[in-house]
């Protein structure tokens, strides 16, 4: 047992608690103190957050230590992680957890908070004070104390032993009881981006408080106008982090999961949907509010906004009231009462700061006029809202129901039957919207245009925008009204913000990061329109069978089945499934399953012959190597007028965590289009087959025959052995092994069935199974007057695999769009961080 | 009236629709009997369902019926009210299907049977906290 680094640990916790109410409390005091004192409270509070920075990054050190020692006693390491987990996995199992997960978010607010002190000196004791309180709140999810006398637990320690928290009668014998393995990591998790996608994720979260809390000091003490400046680049890093973060958590659904899409409007993801909307919107308002003094409410308000938002986000997915409507929110870990008080103590915060000031807080009373820039940014800011609050209505209707039946009322509200027709349906006219609205907007860059100028401006951009829109029409066949309007916006979109980029790469490039994002929202656009609004199962099975008496409708299949090395058309395509295959560990490519055999440790196999992959051999005979065993991949070969155009791996994963097994589907990307297939049912292999009548047939050696009407066969030899298995044969037994020769489809076979006479009387016999073909031969006698040999065949049903196989068209100019906004991201931040450093020489 | 008005007002107008589409295309959790009625209503919606698989003195899950190529099946659901009815799912069965304690389905009538377009889960096994494999 480590006692020690678990109490270290829980030390740290509380430590980090409380240095963050002192930081808090030191900073507050710097605000108020006095020219004298205020250095010295200034001082307190710094020594007092690095006090805190330490313990926080003590707490990470010490639950990394515990899973990376694999110290079982520790319910963490126990729960989330095994012993032969590789490392970068184990950095996942880090925050698989809930309280992980609070850990990572609270380290990146330390290093930000770091990096605030040392940069933003006119700012740091209120930002600060806000920074602290947020940190307090946060380390309280984690600390894991029980107040004596209400008895009321405070926050889940990640540090909890094994044996207090699973009720277990094995404690009770032997206190000191050690697994000698955890329960590992959930397989679908082990995923290179399940490691990269949470801490960019949580980074994105982390960054947006720095807004907040410039916000907040600004509010606090009547710098009404100043605290944008240092809030705007802040904002925009963590759009573009946050951005980034959201859409890696959907191209791993897409590579991973098998709905079919990237995107399935689940309220999970939805609750990080909405502050991302709204965080984009408040960086609009900020920047019309630096160049023109309009939209500083708005400012205000958004930014709270955004914050409170992430705390609402928060509430749901780790209090558990998803429950009933999401497919994967955490489970609750009893924490719904502290989270809804860090929420309520930031809203109603913010809320009363705000009324308190709002008086003060300068506005311009001029109109803006419908041919400024300002106007259109605004229209754009707002609809962004709009889209966000569409969303929130929905995916808070467990909450409503919760809130309806405390007071008594039991509400039967479920969310929308189909999410992403309901959800899809609003947010593709909002997304027509901010197409319009940001595509114009661009041509106000010069404050002042009038009608004849902007009909000037749009000319060009509007012939261009026609025909790409012609050409694409004409391609893409497109004929659904609601699709044409979204592509016509999207092109327009696109072109007119290439010809602002055009005329600024020759003035400033610096200057073109809001160009280049809106570039990557029009693509993103199209690249949605095409792969969600075109996607089409090219699996269809048409064979419009009755299902039942009862209903008297045609049912069309959208999977397909599958027997080995029987082929199908599909989509243009033959398809044709080969087996099953494992992956290596330590080799790309996979292995067919027979050729190889199991060993005793179910990670290692042996192989049965050379084992070649696409032409290269991965291990000779007789190696012994180790594999996934929790991962079978279905082989299918993709032919095009008899040419392989190729093969695909869909996976199916055996995880107890997930209920029984996960599909993960295989991607055929092309540059137009992805062919997107995965495993909708497997056989299941561990249920004893239903074998056919057995068919005799006596054959001579050499002779020729059929198995099943198809094969050709043919009995090649007949010898003595003398062991079975490695095992040797007393000395009374006689043993014989025929050797059969079987053409398969692609392959030949070669059954060996043994015939064994046990003591002179007792016959024995020992079947072989051709496992792809399906049949088993027995060497049932041996008819030494006529030299003939009796054979018995036994068929099954032959392996089979159902598929479901979609088509994504263009789904690369999603992820094409996504990268350019990304680096219109990149350049808009650095661009504000320079005119914030410059802003600091100029003081 | 000021530009800004209209903004406000054009603003309030979305929210107002938006809020009214949420209750409108919003689904509710209804027992079989309510279920059958709205079909014979005439409603095509989709409304949630949530029953539990029929079971035998053993435990065992009864009425379950694959069709023979494995791409569908159909299966009985016990609501809350203590109602069973025949479902139908154009789908191979879920890994999880026969472990689940709980089950939603989201569909709706098609003469007598029961259609589902869409199946939820609640297994035990997921979430809970499993008891210690000791020994291992």
């Amino acid at each position: 047992m480590h006692y020690l680094i678990g109490n270290l640990g829980h030390l740290s916790v509380v430590t980090a608690f409380v240095t963050s109410l002192v930081s808090a409390f030191a900073y507050w005091k710097a605000t108020t103190a006095t020219l004298q004192s205020k250095d010295a409270w200034l001082q307190n509070g710094r020594v007092a957050f690095y006090g805190h920075t330490f313990s926080v990054l003590a707490v990470v050190v010490t639950l990394f230590v515990i899973i990376q020692q694999h110290y079982f006693e520790y319910h963490y390491a126990y729960s989330h992680s095994d012993s032969h987990l590789p490392g970068y996995y184990l950095l996942s199992t880090f925050w698989n957890g809930q309280e992980g997960s609070f850990l990572l978010w609270m380290f990146w607010h330390v290093i930000i908070g770091v990096v605030l002190i040392k940069t933003q000196k006119s700012w740091e004791a209120p930002s600060m004070v806000v920074f602290a309180l947020v940190q307090a709140f946060l380390t309280s999810m984690i600390l894991g104390v029980v107040i004596p006398g209400i008895n009321l637990k405070l926050g889940s320690s990640p540090f909890i032993l094994l044996r207090d928290a699973i009720n277990d009668p094995i404690f009770k014998l032997q206190p000191d009881f050690i697994p000698k393995d955890g329960q590992g990591l959930n397989p679908l998790l082990q995923n290179y981006w399940m490691v990269i996608h949470p801490p960019t994720l949580f980074l994105g979260f982390g960054l947006a408080l720095p807004p907040f809390a410039f916000c907040i000091a600004g509010l606090w003490q009547k710098k009404y106008m100043e605290w944008v400046k240092p809030a705007l680049p802040w904002a925009l890093l963590a759009g573009g982090i946050l951005g980034l973060g959201i859409l890696m958590g959907g191209y791993w659904a897409y590579e991973t999961l098998n709905f079919g899409g990237y995107w399935n409007w689940d309220p999970v993801e939805n609750a990080v949907y909405v502050p991302w909307l709204v965080l984009v919107a408040s960086i609009h308002t900020m920047i019309t509010y630096k160049n023109s003094g309009t939209a500083l409410k708005a400012s205000i308000i958004l930014t709270i906004a955004v914050f409170i938002l992430l705390l609402y986000q928060t509430f749901l997915t780790r209090s558990g009231i998803l429950g009933d409507a999401s497919v994967h929110s955490f489970t609750d870990l009893g924490l719904s009462g502290q989270l809804l008080i860090y929420l309520f103590f930031f809203l109603v915060g913010a809320i009363v700061l705000s009324i308190i000031r709002w008086k003060e807080i300068p506005s311009s009373e001029k109109e803006a006029s419908v041919y400024s820039r300002e106007f259109w940014i605004f229209l754009g800011a707002t609809t962004l809202c709009l889209m966000g609050f569409q969303v929130l209505m929905p995916t808070s209707i467990p909450v409503y129901n919760k809130l309806l039946s405390l007071i008594g009322i039991q509400s039967n509200l479920a969310p929308p039957a189909n999410q992403v027709e309901f959800y899809s349906k609003f947010q593709l006219w909002f997304g027509v919207a901010v197409a319009i609205i940001s595509g114009t907007g661009q041509f106000f860059w010069w404050k002042k245009i009038d009608k004849q100028k902007l009909k000037n401006e749009l000319i060009t951009p509007a012939m261009v925008t026609l025909i790409v829109f012609a050409l694409i029409i004409a391609f893409a066949k497109i004929y659904k009204p609601t699709y044409l309007v979204l592509t016509l916006a999207g092109v327009y979109l696109i072109v007119s913000n290439a010809k602002v980029l055009l005329s600024l790469i020759k003035l400033n490039p610096k200057l073109s990061g809001g160009a280049l994002a809106h570039i990557g929202v029009g693509m993103m656009l199209i690249g949605v329109m095409f792969s969600a609004g075109y996607s089409k199962v090219v699996s269809l099975n048409n064979s419009g069978m009755l299902i039942s008496k009862e209903l008297p409708t045609e049912f069309n299949r959208d999977n397909l089945l599958l027997f080995i090395n029987e082929p199908r058309e599909m989509a243009g395509y033959e398809l044709e499934y080969l087996g099953e295959r494992y992956e290596p560990r330590h080799k790309s490519g996979y292995v067919n399953k027979n050729h190889v055999d199991p060993t005793n440790n179910p990670l290692k196999v042996v192989a049965r012959q050379d084992i070649l992959f696409k032409g290269t051999k991965l291990y000779s005979a007789k190696d012994t190597f180790e594999i996934y065993p929790e991962n079978t991949y279905y082989e299918i070969e993709l032919r095009k007028n008899g040419k392989v155009s190729a093969s695909l791996f869909p996976r199916v994963q055996i995880n107890d965590q997930m209920g029984g097994f996960v599909a993960s589907p295989d991607i055929k990307r092309k540059l137009s289009r992805d062919l997107y297939t995965h495993v909708s049912l497997p056989m299941n292999k561990s249920e004893e087959p239903e074998w056919g009548k057995l068919e005799e047939l006596k054959v001579q050696m050499g002779e020729e025959f059929y198995i099943n009407a198809k094969y050709t066969s043919s009995l090649e030899q007949v010898t003595r052995i003398d062991e079975i298995d490695g095992i040797p044969l007393a000395p009374e037994d006689v043993a014989v092994k025929a050797k059969i020769k079987v053409q398969g489809e692609r392959e030949t076979f070669y059954a060996e069935p043994i015939f064994l006479i046990r003591s002179k009387s007792q016959v024995g016999r020992i079947s072989s199974e051709i496992n792809d073909l399906g049949v088993k031969l027995t060497l049932l006698n041996i008819l030494p007057e006529t030299n003939e040999f009796l054979i018995g065949i036994n068929a099954r049903q032959k392996d089979w695999v159902v598929i479901k196989a979609l088509e994504k068209p263009l789904i690369n100019v999603l992820w094409l769009g996504t990268g350019v906004l990304m680096v219109g991201f990149c350049v808009a931040m650095v661009r504000r961080f320079k005119e914030f450093e410059e802003s600091k020489k100029e003081i | 009236m000021k530009k800004s008005h209209i903004f406000a007002i054009a603003i309030i107008g979305v929210a107002i629709v938006i809020i009214i589409s949420t209750a409108g295309d919003s689904s509710t959790y209804v027992n079989f009997d309510e279920a059958y009625q709205l079909a014979s209503n005439g409603s095509t919606s989709s409304i949630h369902v949530v029953g539990e698989l029929t079971k035998d003195a053993d435990g065992k899950i009864t009425g379950i019926e694959k069709s023979a190529d494995n791409l569908s099946f159909s299966f009985m659901l016990v609501d809350d009210k203590g109602k069973a009815q025949k479902v139908f799912y154009n789908e191979p069965m879920p890994p999880d299907f026969l472990r689940s304690e709980k089950v939603v389905i989201i569909g709706s009538y098609r003469n007598d049977l029961f259609v589902a377009k869409k199946i939820l889960l609640k297994c035990p096994s997921k979430y809970q906290e499993q008891k210690l494999n000791a020994g291992v």
